[in-house]
């Protein structure tokens, strides 16, 4: 089972310089467990607890997660992952 | 040091007046490794606050997959403030997660001048860069 990751420039640290990686797992949650196995560190950037960092936007092929399942939201063979850390700020 | 066209320069500092009072973002796209801003894609601010910012998570994808498919990368990413300096704030240092990007801020605080200045921002720290506008 293959699912495509795409690596954000800042988190390519963890994966070798890889801009793609392949993973796997049914549901995003999962994948994330299995990358971090792979790449040791790259979870903790993702997650916090038991859910996805706030300023960090994962996409399933077009969609942001946030209004699919979060991390319960079910992945499979084919798909494509997108990672990109939000682009924000303030005044403070 | 940044260098950046009069023309591109202009057009951020015209996008900060017109969203102000909310704060403006944007980004300009140069090709992979030039480090020269080219292309000038003003964003939404999903936030539309005068305090805060954040790309619309949904075209924040479109755009760098855009950005991708031309073999471009997001040289410089711009934003205004609008009551304080143009000077990037601690939450500004904590989301800027673009490694290559020149950090663009603006101030809109004065109606008859605008304050451009360039960082760059790297772990979390800030270092201001001089701003070359050519003609």
């Amino acid at each position: 089972m293959a699912i495509e990751v795409r690596i954000p420039t800042i988190l390519r640290t963890y994966t070798g310089g890889a801009k793609v990686v392949e993973t796997s797992g049914s549901t995003l949650g999962e994948l994330i467990k299995n990358l971090d196995a792979a790449h040791a560190g790259i979870g903790e950037r993702l997650v916090d607890g038991e859910a996805l960092r706030r300023f960090v936007n994962v996409y399933l092929n077009d969609e942001d997660v946030r209004f699919l399942g979060g991390l319960e939201t079910p992945v499979s063979d084919g798909d494509t992952v997108t990672v990109l850390p939000a682009v924000a700020g303030g005044s403070r | 040091m940044l260098t950046i066209s009069r023309e591109l320069a202009d057009k951020i500092i015209a996008h900060a007046r017109q969203d102000h009072p909310d704060e403006a973002c944007g980004v300009i796209a140069g090709p992979l490794g030039s480090d020269r801003p080219d292309r000038f894609i003003p964003m939404e601010n999903a936030a539309r606050s005068p305090t805060f910012y954040e790309f619309d998570s949904r075209e924040h994808l479109k755009v760098w997959r855009e950005m991708d498919d031309r073999d471009e990368e997001p040289v410089v990413i711009y934003h205004s403030h609008t009551m304080t300096e143009a000077y990037p704030s601690r939450t500004d240092i904590s989301y800027a997660n673009e490694p290559n990007a020149h950090y663009v801020l603006v101030s809109t605080r004065e109606e008859a001048t605008a304050e451009l200045r360039s960082y760059r921002i790297l772990a979390g720290n800030v270092t201001e860069e001089p701003v070359e506008i050519t003609e």
